[in-house]
């Protein structure tokens, strides 16, 4: 018995009215994990009950606690009839299973309801007690943390980045049930939420296995999504990036490491094992095992893309000396790894060795092909299939690993698309076995490929590729090849040398495809997979090009699938690589060369788009140093080579699919104009409107060339959805439609954030979904960051501006007590002369504009009122705290905002895995959670938008009241993972599922690390906390 | 290519004041987005009108889930599906609660009813607000009302706690409250030059020396009526004016002590009692300040009268109300 989960119920606000009537509600709380439920005693007549219950005691396994949600229901109790469910709340107590993260979960938690959303909020308080378990044979992880951020963790070390972890589990969909037919929706959507809630814990507790296997103890970069295939199953699956971290104390924070060569030698035969181990038994003997159950499925594996910016070939041979030594130590590392991919984006300087290319992997399923649908190994042998093909392809490019690896879905009926993409690279091997940054090896790699450009080196022998190639010498270090382009899955690396600024780039397209069932479709689908691979990566070309720019980050392609079309949408943010060469122009050419007025017209377009190239490079800041011809080619030792790469830079490259396509080897850039379609293209290019002065945008964690951000950032998430109405529809008005959905998306984004100028839209993601026949859907999330435009004037003006925040809050200190009422100078001092004018005002204006000003502290004030008088005993406190006004300053900055029972704590949320102007200081564990939302009454909801708009707001609430109760103030990492809405008007009905993640964070601003460099206990003990007294 | 679905939600629940006001004023988003249109946005901004469209549309979205809320502003600050800073939400609750003194003026004195509220397509038509600001107003008013009625204490002050608003709106909204309780015709024709800002700081005066809160900090009262027992004793107050006696000599002394003092002396004797008369003779407000306090103060000269404390509170208030209401 290892472990004792304890529960209180405090109290319950704003209940909704459940006896019409009294207008009142007699309300208790079942409180239930696994087995076991508790009940606390009725409150009668109220919305506002205080229960005050004992504490609810539950002695369980650890395995119990990791799988299972602690639900807590609260109802209506009613004498004659059943009671009636008010609404319930969901906790993982997942934070509470590791030591370094929250210790208890205390606060207002919303009461929600699948049908009713938001009913009022309870007051929970949740601790748990673990005994120390020495049974090695123990089916828990406890003690594994998670973290959805895909880079290491801010107040941590990696010491050792093992590698790839991956678990997937299946259950059949409540939905699907024979039971759904007799129970209402509610009953069938709380079955599907738990049922969700249990796999998801049961999911990182295997996961958690894995990494105690492979002698990790954490997991970075964790990314969980679930599949709902329908009437084949609900399926959960993870994968993610298994490490041992470290924990930096401040004071060691920067302790070199450096072990012996001896040393590792001796560790590094008992790291690999392990890891060798841990596959997932039904995982690994699939293609002999299984074999006969496969050929069951109908499966269709797509040949895809390998991006590098000029394409894929067979395995290159090793290229210098160095090199070979280089690939065999990370060999060594990585070979007895089955999958040697990362999950990560963003790595510690060092580990990152070459950038080969994007590699990325489809495959076409048949759900209801699946033989034995209630077990796992069918979706494992899909996966590993395709993880294969990824391998393969990053041998191609001379690489070992995969970054920035990602996997995901999309279904329709019983097709299914899995996709899988990352980055072939070659790493520091010693990474992989010891996290030294300081290695004697390591030391010869940056010697060899200076920070800057080291990572834009060709991985693969130049000498021997059998596609075109277009190399030059790097830009920057003039020793090692480079590629003219460079398309990643990762984030910029932050010693890249970038010139200029990035921007988002968006390839977006449409391919109607005709219904039909079962194999035939899935055939046309895989048919249309290829041209719709090339067609996207033609377009990011041409964009890339079109704003001169050499690289791409952050690439993400989306296929999705629906009834008759399939939609590709590939965003990625473009910048300029110093090390990569100027991008050459694009070309137009027409195919009737002797029709006058159609020559005029091409060169007018041929004028367009050399306008709109110059135009960009003023507006992203490029201006690469102009380098002479000679000193470019001057260190190449063969003139043969570089006469070569001199033409090929004119020409540009292409990129060739392993199918080679229509296009072979034919220049990219020449756009020729045979038809109509070709014209449309051109235009599409030219359509793209750059955003409005004061605005970028990026779909990475940082933006090249933007650094000093300010405290201010807004996350949203916004949501379309199209009707795309005409039944006689073509590739090119669909394509058209999909281009302005999603640009005039991005326009209402500038315009409703307008306020924020200069800003920058970071980490902007959008996910594409077929709802229905003629139904798109696009959702976006991103965060808007305000960055201040004169960095210097910045650093002068902080101190200043501190030491007034100072002057200022010490000053109200002082006047707190004479003026007891009016706390606020601010306030107090126009009350009394300006008292008759302002009523006079008030009289004939309504709102007077003064009046308008001051209302900030109004609140403030009846807060502070209030506070006085509660806290009687604060006084004392308070004049103790004077001997320390820094202290006191602090307590104060921060009692302000939180200490009334009135306010609710602000917790930020951000896609970002920092904020900015602050610094991480723990990390409490990951936020996971599955909504389910249904109505029956849309229309009297506001219709779709308004029943979206409440769920999404519900969300954010719900996410942000679990992150207060752990003690946290903020959520990094955030994403919104799926977003199913499904409407049926005529039935006035509609429902919506939504799974979002993220990490619960403390942080502290960085002004006030300054301002105070040690917590003030006094903070933590204050009576007013409700476990989320936290700092805005 | 229409849309269907169109919503921006942000942790922080993004609030554009101007589109408040237009929602406030009762617009419909049509309207709303002509207005902005008008008012040059397009331009400023550079982008479309579908794009002003759907964000008019989405504020007014945000704005009818907030209202609700606003109906409680205490719940709006302790409520967790909108995160909005204090000072945001202060600035939600004082526009929302702000009102049209024509409209309050018209509304005063009488019965916070669902017949009033049938009224107000005629109040809309007279002070040019739309139907809907008038109700919005009005449920506002009925709302604050419904709130105090029962509570004990200062008026001014309890308002402020249920409803969060700055003192000077606190202020207006207890004077509506002590109209609609008292009942006072203001709507007479005799009065309709008073504004609602005269009529509030009256309501405030009379709160403020007649009421029981006035008298005991602790009142036991609600301050929105003026106490009963005040109200009898007034009758003991009549004593003045219907003993001959001693309206003379009242008279006497206050003229006595005002020779010279007063510009208009001759014509004081005449009026001695009433408002009116004195605008129609011209007198300046510091005449009538001197009128008043010597009106106030003499009756401590004359033998017999044993009510000085409780003529003095009247006068108090009288006076002051007086002076406010003297005006052009």
């Amino acid at each position: 018995m290892p472990g004792k989960l304890k529960v209180k119920i405090v109290a319950g606000r704003h209940l909704p009215v459940m006896d019409r009537a009294s207008d009142l509600t007699d309300a208790f709380v079942e409180v239930k994990f696994g087995n076991t439920t508790f009940k606390t005693d009725v409150y009668p007549k109220s919305l506002n009950p205080q229960w005050n219950s004992e504490w609810f005691k539950f002695e369980v396994d650890d395995e119990e606690l990791q799988d299972e949600p602690l639900q807590i229901t609260v109802l209506d109790h009613d004498t004659y009839s059943a009671n009636d469910a008010i609404g319930k709340v969901y906790i993982d107590i997942d934070p509470l299973l590791y030591s370094e993260a929250a210790t208890v979960i205390s606060g207002w938690f919303p009461i929600y309801d699948t049908i009713h959303g938001i009913r009022g909020e309870i007051n929970v308080v949740v601790k748990v007690d673990l005994f120390n378990d020495l049974n090695r044979f123990r089916q828990s992880s406890c003690g594994v943390k998670f973290f959805c951020t895909t880079s290491i963790p801010k107040c941590y070390r990696a010491v050792i980045i093992h590698g790839f972890v991956e678990e997937l589990v299946v259950n059949e969909d409540p939905e699907y049930q024979w039971i759904d037919r007799i129970r209402t929706p509610r009953a069938s959507n709380e079955a599907r939420q738990r049922l969700i809630s249990l796999m998801s814990g049961e999911l990182q507790r295997k996961i958690g296995l894995k990494v105690l296997e492979m002698r990790g103890n954490a997991v970075v970069g964790y990314l969980q999504c679930f599949d709902l295939e329908g009437e084949s199953g609900l399926v959960v699956r993870a994968i993610g990036t298994v490490c041992t971290l470290d924990k930096l104390s401040n004071t060691s924070a920067f302790l070199p490491a450096c072990n012996s060569p001896s040393k590792e030698m001796k560790e590094s035969p008992l790291v690999h094992p392990p890891s060798h181990g841990c596959r997932s038994t039904h995982n690994s003997p699939i293609h002999t095992a299984t074999g006969s159950r496969l050929t069951q499925n109908f499966s269709v594996s797509v040949p895809t893309l390998i991006y590098t910016g000029m394409g894929s070939g067979s395995a290159g041979k090793e290229g210098g000396p160095f090199k070979t030594l280089l690939r065999q130590q990370t060999q060594s590392a990585l070979e007895q790894r089955e999958f040697p991919f990362f999950t990560l984006t963003t790595f510690p300087p060092g580990f990152l060795v070459h950038v080969g290319g994007v590699v990325s992997a489809r495959s076409v399923k048949l759900l209801d092909r699946i033989h034995n649908p209630d077990e796992p190994e069918t979706r494992d042998a899909w996966w590993a299939e395709i993880r294969q093909e990824i391998k393969s392809h990053a041998k191609a490019l001379g690489c070992h690993a995969v970054v920035g690896y990602s996997e995901s879905t999309s279904i329709c009926e019983e097709v299914c698309i899995l996709s899988a993409s990352g980055t072939a690279a070659v790493l520091n091997p010693r990474f992989l076995q010891d996290g030294t940054v300081e290695g004697c090896l390591e030391q010869r790699i940056e010697e060899a490929s200076p920070p800057g450009c080291g990572f834009c080196h060709i991985p693969y022998d130049e000498l021997n590729m059998p596609f075109p190639a277009h190399l030059t010498y790097c830009y920057n270090c003039r020793k090692q090849k480079v590629p003219d382009v460079l398309f990643t899955t990762i984030d910029l690396p932050v010693e890249a040398i970038v010139i200029g600024k990035g921007c988002l780039i968006q390839a977006r397209l449409c391919r109607l495809k005709k219904k039909a069932q079962a194999e035939a479709n899935a055939t046309s689908i895989s048919n249309l997979l290829p041209f719709m691979e090339y067609e996207v990566h033609t377009q990011l070309m041409n964009k890339l090009k079109l704003r001169g720019m050499n690289a791409l980050f952050g690439l993400r392609i989306q296929i999705t699938v629906g009834e008759n079309m399939l939609m590709g949408l590939a965003s990625a943010t473009g910048v300029y690589l110093a090390a990569l060469p100027t991008p050459g122009g694009i070309q137009i050419a027409g195919k009737t060369p002797n029709d006058g007025t159609y020559e005029q017209h091409i060169s007018h377009m041929q004028k367009k788009i050399n306008d709109t190239i110059a135009k960009n490079k003023e507006l992203y800041e490029i201006n690469p140093p102009e380098l002479p011809e000679e000193i470019i080619g001057s260190p190449i030792p063969e003139p043969r080579q570089r006469s070569r790469l001199l033409r090929s830079q004119s020409e540009s490259s292409d990129e060739v699919t392993e199918l080679d396509l229509s296009h072979g080897k034919k220049d990219a850039f020449v756009l020729e104009i045979d038809d109509t379609d070709a014209m449309e293209d051109v235009h599409s290019l030219l359509t793209d409107a750059p955003p409005p002065s004061g605005f970028y945008s990026c779909n990475t964690e940082i933006m090249p060339g933007i650094s000093n951000w300010t405290p201010e950032i807004q996350m949203f998430t916004a949501v379309r959805v199209s009707r795309l109405g005409n039944i006689n529809l073509t590739n090119q008005t669909l394509n058209k439609n999909f281009n302005d959905l999603c640009e005039n998306l991005l326009k209402s984004l500038y315009f409703k954030l307008r306020s924020m100028v200069p800003c920058c839209l970071c980490h902007v993601n959008f996910t594409v979904a077929l709802p229905e026949d003629e139904l798109v859907q696009i959702a976006v999330t991103a965060v808007a960051i305000t960055f201040d435009k004169n960095q210097t004037l910045q650093a002068n003006k902080a101190p200043t501006e501190k030491s007034q925040q100072r002057a200022s809050t010490d000053n109200e200190e002082q006047l707190q007590f004479p003026l007891e009422l009016c706390p606020d100078p601010l306030a107090s001092q126009p009350s009394l002369p300006a008292k008759e004018v302002l009523e006079g005002a008030t009289s004939q204006t309504g709102i007077p504009a003064a009046q308008r000003d001051r209302c900030n502290s109004w609140i403030e004030l009846i807060k502070l009122k209030a506070q006085t008088i509660r806290r009687g005993s604060i006084k004392t406190t308070a004049s103790l705290d004077k001997t320390s006004p820094l202290a006191e300053g602090y307590l104060r900055h921060r009692s302000v905002p939180s200490c009334t029972n009135s306010t609710v704590s602000v917790v930020k949320m951000t896609p970002l895995s920092f904020l900015p102007g602050a610094k991480i200081t723990k990390y409490l564990g990951i936020i996971n959670m599955f909504f389910i939302r249904e109505t029956t009454s849309l229309r009297e909801e506001g219709g779709v938008s308004g029943f979206l708009h409440a769920f999404i707001a519900e969300v954010f609430a719900m996410v942000r009241a679990h992150v207060a109760a752990l003690g946290g103030n903020a959520v990094v990492s955030y994403i919104m993972k799926q977003c199913v809405f499904m409407e049926n008007p005529n039935k006035n009905q509609a429902q919506c599922l939504i799974n979002v993640s993220g990490d619960a964070v403390i942080f502290v601003r960085e002004s006030e690390l300054e301002m105070l460099p040690v917590q003030p206990s006094t903070v933590v003990s204050q009576p007013t906390s409700s476990g989320g007294d936290v700092t805005t | 290519m229409t849309s269907d679905l169109d919503i921006f939600v942000g942790n922080t629940t993004l609030i554009d004041e101007e589109v408040y006001q237009l929602w406030l004023d009762g617009y419909t988003v049509s309207e709303a987005v002509s207005r902005r249109l008008r008012g040059g946005l397009l331009e400023r901004s550079g982008t479309s009108v579908s794009v002003l469209q759907s964000d008019t549309r989405d504020h007014f979205r945000t704005f009818q889930m907030l209202e609700r809320l606003l109906h409680s502003p205490p719940r709006l600050c302790q409520q967790l599906l909108f995160q909005i800073p204090p000072p945001r939400q202060a600035a939600l609750i004082q526009g929302y609660y702000a009102f049209e003194p024509a409209l309050a003026r018209e509304l005063l004195g009488k019965k916070l009813s669902k017949g009033t509220k049938k009224e107000l397509d005629e109040v809309s038509a007279r002070t040019g607000l739309s139907l809907r600001a008038c109700r919005r107003q009005f449920d506002n008013f009925k709302r604050v009302f419904k709130a105090v009625e029962e509570l004990k204490g200062p008026l001014a002050e309890l308002i402020q706690q249920h409803f969060l608003l700055p003192p000077p709106l606190a202020r207006d909204y207890a004077a509506i409250v002590f109209f609609a309780n008292s009942r006072f015709e203001t709507g007479k024709r005799r009065l309709q030059f008073l504004s609602f800002g005269d009529l509030a700081a009256c309501a405030q005066h009379m709160m403020g020396h007649w009421t029981q809160g006035a008298m005991t900090p602790e009142a036991a009262e609600p301050d929105g009526d003026v106490p009963r027992s005040f109200l009898q004793d007034l009758k003991e107050l009549k004593v003045l004016v219907s003993d001959k006696d001693l309206l003379d000599q009242h008279k006497s002394l206050v003229c006595s002590a005002l020779r010279g003092k007063i510009s208009v002396y001759n014509e004081m004797e005449t009026n001695f009692k009433v408002l009116d008369p004195c605008r129609s003779d011209h007198w300046s407000l510091g005449d009538l300040r001197l009128f008043l306090g010597s009106y106030t103060t003499a009756p401590r000269a004359l033998g017999g009268f044993r009510h000085q404390l409780l003529w003095e509170r009247y006068m108090a208030g009288i006076s002051a109300c007086l002076l406010r209401m003297y005006h052009e």
